[in-house]
């Protein structure tokens, strides 16, 4: 079976997919690529299907040796990818034989990139996702982070490598993104002044950034009662406000429940932004309708699809 | 009004919504979370990816290309009618057993002392209700259990603990619970079971679901080492 070996896993790679879906009820969070637009993207390039495992590298220095001939591409952050000492480029498939190795820099710009391989990473599957959820220690490969010596076994190649750079679906990533949100669920416990200070406001994102939860430091947020709520669901995106007034961007690996009142979501078609920012980035948000989320969302999964499809029919 | 003739629909991004039936923590207001939750379980409706029933409404998660906003409220308010008697009863009671005190509930003593009574008493008032499972969140199987003796009420600790064992029970305020796995914590720990609420190895993981009842069984330091998981 065709297989890479880990040489270095910089300070987090963890096996990623569309996320564990279906176990909310029983508190598992969904988990999952925090960019799920170039996890996708990258996925689709290689030939696999939308939802194959990669690799989730925060910062970079990561390093894999090929243990056989595959097909792959590295997409998000621009981590200066190398194959063999050669620099190559982001977002585009590239061809790798047996004794290849990859080798990835530090971020230059945004956090997170995505190592999808064609055929996929084969790890057992876990509550139907392939997934690491670290806090509980389950999925991905043996429920933790990469590490040297650790042989991460790929899948059967599905489909042709697509050969297109897919610039229209390339996230619009920037290092002060603005964040397009719809209100609530419980924007009624914000003042009318706090909700002018959340939509107006820069907020920096602290060093209490990770995949559970993104912190912000910037101007307070003024509530009509307190920010706590008799606990209710959660998900990716969701804008908690502490009892400081300070906010916190719920992640992927989330629990799946929260006592904080939420004033707003982080509409699907921005997540990939968020998943991209570090210590220091500054945000801003921006409000939007639902309708106009959803005709976002519309036309990513669109163009995704057509991607595929026109592809396919090339080829 | 804490209990909504009407369900509120709350908006949770473009993926998501919470369907929310009062703002307190009431078997009746649970008991018709649970039924939303179960009706709508049942369903299978295709671009419905997640359902969480909580203390007081129900989030429900979607995918948009395949399962319209309009769509979703339709089902929604479909599930939300008249049905067959498929009323939630909390009628499975998962029986827990549970050492008390010593080096497996740490705060006894002090949750004794915080109540004027002997730390006995305290064990007795926790093992004699039959509590009901409200939800299941923050980690993995964790089950908040509502029905906790006004006596016990207890606040949070100060600082939390950066680790809290597997199987430690707990207290906090009004609500009772048993951490699934190790994980930080700021409950009151007042025992701890040796039995796995949540096991990753097992084909159904979880042994607690929202809508059991659950019944602490008092035992000893010795059957607590002794203790088979079946």
């Amino acid at each position: 079976m065709n297989s890479i070996r880990i040489l270095e896993g910089g300070p987090l790679a963890t096996v990623q997919d569309r996320g564990r879906f279906g176990f909310r009820d029983m508190g598992v969070p969904v988990s999952g690529a925090m960019d799920q637009q170039a996890f996708m993207v990258g996925n689709l390039l290689v030939g696999n299907g939308l939802g194959a495992a990669s690799i989730e590298i925060t910062l970079g220095g990561f390093k894999a040796e090929f243990l056989g001939e595959a097909c792959f591409v590295v997409t998000g952050s621009d981590q200066a990818p190398r194959l063999n000492q050669a620099p190559i480029e982001n977002w585009k498939c590239h061809f790798a034989g047996r004794g290849d190795i990859l080798s990835l820099g530090y971020a230059r710009s945004g956090l997170r990139s995505y190592l999808a391989l064609s055929g996929g990473v084969q790890v057992p599957v876990i509550m139907v996702s392939r997934s690491t959820y670290l806090r509980g220690a389950f999925g991905g490969f043996e429920g933790r982070a990469l590490k040297e010596e650790d042989i991460l076994c790929l899948g059967d190649t599905y489909d042709d490598p697509i050969l297109v750079f897919p610039s229209g679906l390339i996230p619009p990533y920037s290092d002060e993104p603005t964040l397009r949100v719809i209100r609530g669920p419980q924007d009624d416990h914000v003042t009318a002044e706090g909700m002018e200070e959340f939509l107006s406001g820069a907020f920096e994102v602290t060093t209490r950034a990770d995949r559970m939860g993104i912190g912000l430091s910037g101007p307070l947020i003024e509530l009509r009662k307190g920010a706590d709520i008799i606990s209710d669901g959660t998900c990716t995106g969701a804008v908690q406000v502490h009892g400081n007034g300070q906010l916190t961007i719920l992640g992927a690996d989330c629990q799946t429940v929260g006592g904080y009142v939420k004033i707003a979501t982080v509409i699907s078609t921005d997540l990939p932004l968020l998943g991209q920012v570090s210590a220091g980035v500054k945000v801003r948000f921006e409000e939007i309708a639902l309708l106009e989320a959803r005709e976002l969302y519309m036309r990513n999964q669109f163009q995704l699809r057509s991607l595929y499809e026109r592809n396919r029919r090339a080829g | 009004m804490s209990d909504f003739q009407k369900p509120r629909i709350l908006l949770c991004g473009d993926t998501g919504i919470s369907v929310e039936f009062g703002d307190e923590i009431d078997p009746g207001i649970n008991r018709r979370v649970q039924q939303l939750f179960r009706r709508l379980k049942l369903r299978q409706t295709g671009g419905v990816l997640g359902l969480n029933p909580t203390y007081r409404s129900l989030f429900v998660q979607y995918d948009p290309w395949l399962c319209s906003f309009e769509n979703l409220l339709l089902t929604v308010e479909e599930c939300l009618g008249p049905g067959e008697n498929d009323a939630v009863g909390f009628s499975e009671v998962i029986e827990v057993p549970v050492c008390y005190g010593g080096e497996y509930g740490p705060d006894l003593e002090e949750v004794a002392s915080f109540h004027k009574m002997s730390p006995e008493e305290v064990a007795r008032l926790h093992y004699t209700p039959l509590y009901h499972v409200y939800m299941i969140g923050f980690t993995p199987g964790f089950p908040y259990l509502g029905g906790l003796d006004e006596r016990l009420h207890t606040p949070r600790k100060q600082t939390p603990r950066r680790l809290v064992p597997a199987g430690s029970v707990g207290i906090a305020d009004r609500q009772t619970g048993i951490y699934p796995i190790d994980s930080p914590g700021g409950w009151q720990l007042i025992g701890r079971t040796p039995m796995r609420v949540f096991d990753i190895r097992k084909t159904d993981p979880f042994t607690i679901h929202c809508g059991n009842s659950v019944k602490f069984r008092p035992i000893t330091k010795e059957e607590f080492e002794q203790y088979q998981d079946s």
